[in-house]
């Protein structure tokens, strides 16, 4: 075996698939736990969103976290499009007829197209909310709750992303809603297979462990996105 | 039973091959989808062309010769079955049945139905044996304790008959299954255990020359494998190979 075969072989493209995939997984709970606070009302809500913001922006730990993130999401990708071009070669000629319905779900056989969609959500969505963060013109908060004058104004991402779903501001937010909660049906499907696909190309999907990780897979798969997607119409339909 | 048939034509390798349809009439409904490939054989010989090639040997679903792509799967509809024990009670009259051959860039067409899936041997030799010395004083198997357990998993892979329905089913003609099922029948005993490193890593790196694609876990191949080989197998695999890569001098 040539000592690069862990990097090349079709296995070690699977174990980096899994592995990147199951950090998302992990990237997705926080992002979500970070979103819910949206949830929270009044001034006392906007606060503490937009010191959350401060704090994902600044502090060097998460920084740390969000390349590993950005490094896997870019991983992730590339090595799904080597897998996929690897596997078209595969078969040059095709079936004429391919009932691939009988015997494998849907989502199983699309991965590639549902990466490519949540590929596309992941550029407009970070274009829409942390490009503007990091480098747009930030309304700024300049009072705490109480009505205390701060002495650091903080970036108003809470007023950012208020707009962005109000349809009296922006022109563009039922579509941006209605897309937001289709992107989140893409990621339930990616997740229906990738999570315990995940494991399985790990070998742990396995035993008694086997079940529990199909179970969890679909539980996750339908919760999490569930949970994203409820955020934006909320905010939308409060604000209508 | 009559039937419209869309067989799959190929004079050789480098020949583009096409769909060519034949009617059949009369097929028995008691007769395996072999016999009525014969019949259809028959029917063509007389009319002094030249027959469907397909390959079949034992007709009893443990060669795993019969190979052929019906209907859109492998080895036709039904679980658990080669072509040779899918009955023409299956299907109804007036049908149209497409027959296809096995397709993976790592399984040629030679002609018509046959394809050749040396890959497979050439896989198995690159790691799918016991180095047992035979000398004529083996020592007996019973002799080592295996818990049933083991010996159960161990069987189960060695029912794999190597027929490539798992190639010619997934999406991405991975043999992963196949491979998983010679990796684990040998790893799961003692007996193969001094080589479990080499083979894992070996058997692997001679399935990637071969051209075959990556498996994307979609269970498509355990659906249609004639021996219900379990995707416990690949997980194995996949322990094994990593195992082998982390430490592999072990």
């Amino acid at each position: 075996m040539s000592r690069s075969a862990i990097l090349k072989s079709s296995l070690a493209k699977k174990y980096w698939m899994s592995a990147t995939g199951l950090f998302l997984c992990v990237f997705l709970l926080g992002h979500l736990a970070g979103n819910l606070q949206l949830f929270m009302e009044g001034a006392a809500g906007e606060y503490q969103f937009n010191q959350y913001a401060k704090f994902m922006t600044t502090n060097p730990a998460v920084k740390l976290l969000s390349y590993l993130t950005y490094a896997s999401i870019l991983f992730h990708a590339i090595d799904g499009l080597l897998l996929t071009i690897q596997n078209k070669k595969a078969r040059p000629v095709n079936y004429a007829v391919f009932k691939a319905s009988a015997n494998s779900t849907w989502a199983s056989r699309n991965m590639g197209v549902l990466g490519t969609v949540l590929l596309a959500f992941i550029v407009t969505h970070m274009t829409n909310f942390w490009a503007v963060m990091h480098w747009g013109e930030m309304p700024m908060q300049t009072v705490d709750p109480e009505g205390k004058l701060l002495e650091e104004p903080l970036k108003n991402l809470h007023m950012v992303v208020m707009n962005f779903f109000n349809p009296a501001e922006n022109s563009l937010a039922l579509l941006a809603t209605v897309l937001y909660v289709l992107s989140m049906v893409a990621i339930g499907f990616h997740l229906s297979h990738g999570f315990h696909s995940a494991f399985q190309s790990l070998g742990l999907r396995t035993g008694k462990y086997g079940k529990l990780i199909m179970v969890a897979g679909k539980v996750f798969a339908i919760v999490v996105p569930a949970l994203f997607a409820i955020i934006p119409l909320y905010l939308y339909f409060i604000q209508a | 039973m009559n039937l419209t048939l869309k067989v799959w034509r190929q004079n050789g390798a480098n020949d583009k091959g096409r769909l060519e349809s034949y009617q059949v009439k009369d097929i028995s409904p008691d007769m395996s989808f072999l016999e009525m490939m014969d019949v259809l054989n028959d029917q063509i010989i007389v009319e002094g062309k030249d027959p469907v090639a397909f390959d079949h040997d034992c007709r009893e679903g443990i060669c795993g010769s019969c190979s052929m792509f019906i209907n859109g799967e492998a080895h036709g509809p039904g679980r658990g079955i080669t072509t040779c024990q899918l009955h023409m009670r299956t299907f109804n009259d007036g049908d149209t049945i497409y027959i296809e051959p096995w397709r993976a860039a790592a399984f040629p067409v030679i002609k018509d139905l046959v394809t050749d899936r040396s890959a497979f041997d050439r896989i198995i030799q690159a790691g799918g044996y016991v180095s047992v010395n035979t000398s004529g004083n083996t020592q007996d198997a019973n002799a080592l304790p295996i818990p049933k357990d083991d010996a159960d998993k161990a069987f189960d892979a060695a029912t794999c008959i190597g027929c490539g329905a798992c190639v010619a089913t997934c999406k991405n003609s991975s043999a992963m299954l196949f491979v998983s099922a010679k990796v684990s029948q040998l790893a799961l005993l003692p007996q193969g255990d001094p080589e479990r490193t080499t083979r894992a890593l070996h058997m692997v790196e001679q399935m990637d020359k071969e051209g075959f694609g990556n498996c994307t876990n979609t269970g498509a191949c355990e659906v249609e494998c004639p021996k219900e080989i379990s995707l416990e197998n690949i997980a194995r695999l996949n322990r094994e190979y990593l195992r082998a890569s982390v430490n592999p001098d072990k």
